[in-house]
């Protein structure tokens, strides 16, 4: 069934629609990423202008957001107090995010520059990922090797402004949760995406928090970071089609509803190779996007130079 | 010098002292853009009207063309540069129109004088503005060149010769597709009677193309309160993300 998207400009079928919200919304509900990265490149492949995709996406993006969250909360899997200081760190980072992008938009060649990123961050947290979860699988099926420590006592138990996050288990400095969110909250500012692929791998890992509240927790301040997002492109670019992101959601807020109970019989370390995975996926496509030669070298944007 | 001033000779004369004269209609000269709007056929109609015989000398031809609201436009090329393909360089083009169809009844190389073509501005090279392409980069012809096929391939641009049903050199007929991805604005149509090349008559139609009911409601929305309208998405994503949330709570699956 073909509908017509007032803001895009195009038609486009509904029934693909709803089906791209449902998968981008299942992926989300299971590792906790927004999804940002995925829905964008899918509605621009099929003809929906760039600047409507980044805007809708994120509105889509809330939805299957807030869907995931409802259904973590009742597993007790979301740390609100660390989401809280996550999203209190990310707000700062995002402020200077968005002030280097417009530094960089004045010297020109900005989507190089966000290109290039994806591939560094999504390559090196893909393989990293990988590699330590296939390690720790191996480890558990060899159980009579040596159990390595998850959590050492290390310098930054030593930070002051402790803090107890009872719902992750942990009893640290604020310091270290502001820091990551200030960090992930730049580059998502910058790359114009939430920062789940980003933020769900550094609570694992230099956070230390267990696999299964960082879903939860993750999917919380992408809420807040994409409701923002979706705000301030309404009202700076009028980019966002409320017609297309209607449908997307509804697709998004089953799939992501469907996405969590099946994250939820996955071990964590299958998760944790399966996130890797996509992760590492996207990464290729964009990085091969830039190393062969594209089928079209033209294109065409409306409006003049800046 | 000598060219513009022979051009402003021809635009100055009083515009073809003939009488064939074209009585023309539209089959609509609205377009609605709803919801399920997946593109329109207009049917384009008419007769010549002659007070003498028609000339025998050369046959008489039509020549329809339809234009969708012009925009400026940037048209950028990737090249290879350290190994990676990135957009280099970019040529603005001052004025497009957003739609063109070309209908005829023969070719237009047969049908239309180059001079004709020039004066009234008929084929679609002729219909984009790009001045002073030529300084912003090297082969500067070849983004023209690439536009003009990007936008044939998406049917926004078209040129059908013979597609004009012309019977007993006084009744003609046309459909024009109009395609799924419309602009808004006004869409103008233009009929032309040629004769050995030259331009003996034209008549000029609009037809306006708006969105309507749901369509027109949240555009306008988006852009008269951007605010208010970014706000309502938020709040209908936290409603349909908490309504599923209820909803599998209830089924249980």
């Amino acid at each position: 069934m073909q509908l017509y998207l007032p803001i895009a400009e195009v038609s486009a079928d509904a029934f693909l629609l709803l089906g791209i919200g449902s998968v981008v919304g299942f992926l989300s509900g299971m590792f906790g990423v927004g999804g940002g990265f995925l829905i964008t490149p899918l509605l621009f492949f099929i003809g929906i202008p760039p600047a409507v995709a980044v805007a809708t996406g994120a509105n889509q993006v809330v939805a299957s957001s807030v869907s995931g969250v409802l259904a973590q909360m009742r597993r007790k899997a979301v740390d609100f107090h660390m989401g809280i200081v996550l999203l209190a760190g990310g707000m700062v980072g995002s402020v200077i995010g968005i002030w280097v992008f417009a530094q960089l938009t004045a010297l020109g060649q900005i989507d190089l520059f966000v290109q290039l990123s994806y591939v560094i961050f999504l390559g090196l947290i893909g393989a990293m990922m990988l590699q330590e979860s296939l390690r720790s699988m191996w480890a558990a099926r060899n159980a009579n090797r040596p159990v390595r420590r998850a959590r050492v006592h290390t310098w930054v138990h030593g930070l002051p402004f402790k803090m107890k996050f009872r719902a992750s288990g942990l009893y640290i400095s604020v310091l270290p949760p502001l820091g990551v969110g200030a960090l992930v909250g730049f580059l998502a500012a910058i790359m114009g995406v939430g920062g789940g692929f980003i933020m769900v791998p550094a609570m694992i890992y230099l956070l230390g928090m267990p696999t299964k509240v960082v879903v939860g927790t993750s999917l919380f301040q992408i809420i807040f970071v994409t409701a923002f997002t979706t705000i301030m492109h309404a009202t700076t670019n009028q980019t966002v089609d409320m017609m297309l992101a209607m449908l997307l959601i509804v697709g998004g807020v089953i799939g992501a509803q469907l996405g969590t109970r099946v994250g939820v019989r996955l071990k964590a370390e299958q998760l944790r190779i399966l996130l890797a995975l996509l992760v590492l996926a996207v990464a290729i496509k964009i990085a091969l996007d830039l190393l062969l030669e594209p089928s079209e070298l033209y294109s065409i944007t409306p409006g003049l130079l800046p | 010098m000598i060219r513009a001033a022979a051009l402003l000779y021809l635009l100055a004369t009083p515009a073809l002292a003939s009488d064939e004269e074209i009585v023309a209609g539209l089959s609509q000269n609205a377009v609605s853009i709803t919801a399920n709007f997946n593109g329109s056929e207009i049917l384009i109609y008419g007769a010549v009207k002659r007070d003498a015989p028609a000339p025998s000398d050369a046959p008489m031809e039509v020549i329809i063309t339809v234009e969708g609201p012009s925009v400026p436009l940037t048209i950028r090329r990737k090249d290879r540069r350290a190994g990676i393909w990135i957009n280099t360089e970019a040529v603005t083009v001052d004025s497009a129109p957003t739609f063109y169809a070309v209908a005829t009844t023969g070719p237009l190389t047969s049908i239309l004088k180059d001079t004709e073509n020039l004066r009234y501005q008929i084929t679609i090279p002729r219909v984009i503005r790009a001045v002073g392409i030529t300084s912003e980069a090297t082969n500067a012809g070849d983004f023209v060149i690439a536009m003009l096929r990007l936008r044939d391939e998406n049917g926004l641009y078209r040129l059908d010769q013979g597609k004009v049903e012309f019977l007993e050199e006084t009744l003609f007929r046309t459909d024009v597709i109009l395609p799924a991805n419309l602009t808004d604005g006004e869409y103008r149509v233009r009929i032309f009677l040629t004769r050995d090349g030259r331009v003996v008559d034209t008549q000029e139609r609009i037809i306006g193309v708006r969105k309507e009911g749901l369509e027109r409601f949240l555009y306008n929305l988006a852009h008269e309160r951007p605010l208010i309208s970014g706000i309502v998405a938020v709040l209908l994503a936290v409603v349909a993300g908490w309504a599923a949330s209820a909803a599998f709570r209830l089924v249980r699956i």
